[in-house]
């Protein structure tokens, strides 16, 4: 392991170990030399329909959907829990699918149909699921709420639909409504507070009423 | 309002909004994302522009040299601040490291710059252009390692009763073993996130804190400010754990970016940054030793740990517990502390009880097999009604032997094959575990301000917080209950230090703490009430909205019709808690399936049985406790920062690399609270269950995988590899 070996010189040792072997042992003390100069950033323009309203952004082509939704048409339902997919904070349902958010940028989205916790409902016109989430107190905190809810309405669509998924035991048969269906499909949504068991009570009424 | 004696018959008593199960009130925020996070707040700072903080990227040493000249030409940046620019920084008393380092670097990831720029993208890509020349130095990062260098970190770090070592060596049954816990993460949702405005030379961060009082202090001490000059606000908190219990670098660091760029600053820390950049449970290493007769009595009780922080920092108080939970003449307990140069080591729920009953309920189920006695029974028979250091002092309640054998009754305990890998269902192996559940309720200082408005209604205000507990219903439930009123005509308004300084959000003192304060306060507001209407206080009823003595029967927003009535008073507490050991109880029972052939463990049930005082809202306590019950799980099989001991930080410092419960990792969980009321606890008669929900959890796991499997693992967490090389024979 010479990488290891490395760390033993003394800095002084390090830099006269020559800059073509810099990049490759001198990573975890010298941040990365500056590879992008101040290029301006590049915009584009985009339509979205985000909650059954049409919405026309120019943005920063960096800009993940969730940062558009969140920081440029100002919504505060969809979360930025970690920024990078492992969360499920941001899920919203793009085009009648869930998706993360945070891990597609706008721009790949342009003219996606997006349906966030706030196009499902409001203070005194819950949806269903909302109500559920609610009544069974299906969270605590609250911050990765608006995903969870909008993972689940999009859950039983796909069961619905007949999407199976990694516990469907037989792919014949349209996938069942079982506690265990929904667990393995809401699993990409975490809930520190750990809400999950009253989250599938809470699904499962919803399904239930549904079907 | 002094609660110097146990509470009698009070308002609260009547139980027609408290202790009922009561849907959250902020629940139609929560569930349509109204409810507007510190990062959220467009409303108060439209025009903020974007913080992002570079993390150090060595664990101990010095920074040599930073050039910002590539990153403050990059576009869109307002301005960089770093240690050499900021100003001089005070230290937050709750903080050992500072916030933003440099030139020294205490752990890794500590902040040591924030870019502020027009937008997020723009502060992002340019703090990566910040170039920063580090000379590493030589840390102690390995808890093992340092277990010879360790001290004694405060006076009641050693504990002796009676004669341990004779006790011990006399005892003809004893129990002599090591355990370890790792480091954990809070890992809570919403990131520590900050909004900071200046308004000359008062500051007003919008941010997400558990204790808005001690925040408020140690960002004026900081940044060198008069208290009197800082407001924090923290409506919404998207969990905390004791992760936001203290000010961290987010807050300060939008302050300093905000000053620096004259403008409102909007700051999240970015997740990887976090698990470094902020606190974490320290791992400990724990020596049990236990001794006993054959009739099962504890004559010898040890519990040693070791645990490691930076200099200024403190030990996982992870023995306390083992100091009341058992019976025992003969007792012992230590507490040592290790410099470790890993990033800051402090307060995750149930902090000592945690990591403690880990380690000794699995003790107890080794010493139980050993002793031939069922676990349960033996728990039973070194039941304790006194502290057994100060046999003077009764425990306030205790009903650890009704939880154990509720618990047993309900979980189906009886069909428990005690003979261990004898239970099979298909391909899994099953096994049954069981560990006592342990914390002390702790009271605190807590105030509140009540509003009568003409209307009727009343509005409370306390610097309490929700951090997902439920605050809001129950302290809206206390108010109604107070002041006659159904729930809707109640309103509360929290987490701003322009209101009564509370208890706040932190070692589950405060549902308990902060509705003992409203209490205060309405009994002040009664008082009002019946002076502007011309009745006697003490003989006054409230009920339906209207305020009744004898005959006499009037509206309670009568006594407004002049204008609002608004009175303040904090609950305060005498010496009933040292006259009383209040501490809250239960029982964790859990059956798991291991896989005969590879190992993996699952949990199928869960069952926690809870004595803990009045519960004020069964729902959302409940909840409380099922969430400590999958905290516990994740601490029981998974959760570990792992570790590297050359460069001195925490690898796994995401959520995919640290792991956590998810849906299908948690059965149905099941909760029972026994009918109790602790009038010794506060005129609210309750406690805490946030906490308690989480203590013994994990060795109930690790006692259950025992049972399944024949296979003791004494090192957290209990994963598939520390099994696979001593499963039974596969058939």
């Amino acid at each position: 392991m010479d990488a290891f070996k490395e760390f033993r010189l003394t800095r002084r040792g390090l830099l006269r170990a020559g800059a073509v072997s810099v990049a490759a042992v001198a990573a975890p003390e010298v941040a990365a030399a500056p590879t992008a100069t101040g290029r301006p950033p590049s915009h584009a323009s985009i339509k979205l329909r985000v909650n059954g309203k049409e919405q026309e952004l120019t943005l920063d082509t960096r800009t993940t959907l969730l940062d558009a939704l969140r920081e440029h048409l100002r919504l505060t339902g969809p979360k930025k829990g970690c920024d990078h997919g492992q969360c499920g904070a941001c899920t919203v349902i793009a085009d009648g699918r869930r998706i993360n958010s945070c891990l597609t940028l706008a721009v790949m989205r342009d003219g996606a149909d997006i349906t966030t916790i706030e196009g499902l409902g409001q203070p005194g016109h819950l949806h269903a699921m909302q109500a559920a989430f609610v009544k069974h107190d299906g969270y605590q905190c609250g911050y990765c709420t608006s995903g969870q809810i909008c993972s689940a309405v999009a859950t039983l669509d796909e069961i619905r639909q007949g999407v199976p998924s990694h516990v469907t035991t037989d792919l014949n048969i349209p996938p069942p409504l079982t506690a265990a269906e929904l667990r393995e499909r809401m699993s990409g949504n975490i809930c520190r507070c750990g809400a999950y068991s009253n989250i599938v009570e809470a699904i499962t009424e919803v399904a239930g009423s549904a079907t | 309002m002094k609660f110097e004696q146990p509470a009698g018959h009070n308002p609260i008593d009547q139980l027609k909004v408290v202790g009922r199960s009561t849907e959250r009130i902020d629940g139609p925020l929560k569930t349509t994302g109204r409810a507007a996070y510190a990062y959220e707040r467009h409303d108060v700072a439209p025009d903020a522009a974007y913080g992002y903080v570079l993390g150090a990227a060595i664990a101990k040493g010095r920074i040599e040299a930073m050039d910002l000249s590539v990153a403050q030409a990059a576009p869109g940046v307002l301005a960089i601040v770093t240690a050499r620019n900021a100003g001089k920084l005070g230290k937050g008393r709750m903080n050992t490291a500072k916030l933003l380092g440099g030139p020294e670097i205490e752990h890794y990831h500590q902040a040591v710059a924030v870019v502020v720029a027009e937008s997020f993208e723009q502060a992002r890509a340019a703090a990566h252009l910040i170039r920063v020349r580090y000379a590493r130095h030589k840390g102690s990062f390995d808890l093992a390692g340092t277990l010879d260098t360790a001290v004694k970190p405060g006076a009641q770090s050693d504990t002796a009763v009676g004669d341990f070592e004779a006790a011990y060596a006399a005892a003809p049954v004893t129990l002599d073993a090591t355990y370890a816990t790792p480091d954990h993460s809070h890992a809570m949702m919403e990131p520590h996130a900050s909004v900071a405005i200046w308004n000359g030379d008062e500051l007003t961060l919008w941010t997400s804190n558990q204790m808005i009082d001690w925040g408020r202090s140690d960002v004026a001490r900081t940044l060198n400010l008069p208290r009197e000059k800082v407001r924090l606000v923290s409506p919404f908190i998207g969990g905390g754990f004791g992760g936001k219990l203290f000010v961290r670098s987010d807050a300060v660091l939008a302050a300093l970016g905000a000053r620096a760029a004259k403008r409102p600053v909007k700051l999240a820390l970015q997740r990887p940054l976090i698990f470094n950049n902020a606190t974490h449970r320290p791992a400990t290493i724990q020596r049990l030793r236990l001794g006993a007769g054959h009739d099962g009595r504890l004559t010898a009780i040890a519990h040693e740990s070791w645990s490691g922080d930076l200099p200024g920092g403190g030990p996982e108080t992870a023995v306390r517990q083992t100091r009341l939970l058992y019976a025992g003449a003969n007792r012992l307990t230590r507490e040592r502390l290790a410099r470790l140069d890993l990033p800051e080591g402090n307060a995750m729920r149930a902090p000592g009880e945690a990591p403690g009953l880990m380690a000794l309920e699995i003790a107890m189920d080794e010493m139980a097999e050993k002793l031939g006695m069922d676990p349960i029974e033996f728990r039973i028979v070194n039941d304790t009604q006194i502290d057994p250091e100060h046999p003077q002092r009764p425990f306030s309640q205790r009903e650890l032997v009704r939880c154990l054998r509720n618990g047993a009754d309900r979980f189906g305990w009886q069909q428990r094959n005690p003979k261990p890998a004898s239970v099979r269902d298909g391909r899994w192996l099953v096994g049954i575990g069981v560990a006592a559940a342990f914390r002390n309720n702790l009271v605190r200082t807590s105030a509140a301000r009540v509003r009568l408005s003409s209307d009727g209604g009343v509005t409370v205000e306390t610097d309490m917080t929700d951090i997902g507990t439920g605050s809001y219903t129950i302290i809206a439930q206390t108010a109604a209950e107070m002041m006659g009123l159904p729930l809707e005509q109640v309103s509360v308004r929290l987490g701003d230090s322009r209101f009564p300084v509370s208890a706040g959000s932190g070692g589950q003192w405060g549902a308990n703490s902060s509705t003992a304060g409203v209490y205060a306060a309405c009994m002040k507001l009664r008082e009002a009430v019946a002076a502007r209407l011309g009745l006697d206080a003490a003989t006054a009823h409230f009920a339906d909205g209207r305020v009744s003595v004898g005959g006499r029967s009037l509206p309670l927003a009568q006594a407004a019709r002049g204008g609002e009535l608004v009175v303040e008073d904090q609950i305060e507490y005498g010496d009933l808690d040292e006259r009383y050991q209040q501490s809250t109880f239960g029982a964790h029972f859990v059956e798991v399936g291991v896989d005969a052939a590879t190992g993996e463990i699952r949990l199928r049930r869960m069952l926690a049985v809870c004595a803990a005082g009045r519960i004020l809202n069964p729902l959302s306590a409940r909840s409380q406790v099922i969430g400590a019950m999958t905290m516990g799980a994740g601490a029981a099989l998974m959760e570990e920062l792992a570790v590297d001991k050359r460069l001195g930080y925490f690898v796994n410092h995401d959520l995919a690399g640290y792991e956590v419960p998810v849906h299908a990792d948690i059965p149905h969980q099941e909760v029972i609270f026994l009918d109790e009321t602790d009038p010794i606890s506060s005129p609210m008669k309750a406690k805490g269950v946030g906490e308690l929900g989480i203590c013994g959890v994990a060795a109930a796991v690790a006692n259950a995988v025992y049972n399944a499997t024949g296979v003791r693992v004494r090192r957290y967490p209990v994963t598939l590899d520390k099994l696979l090389d001593q499963l039974p024979e596969y058939t």
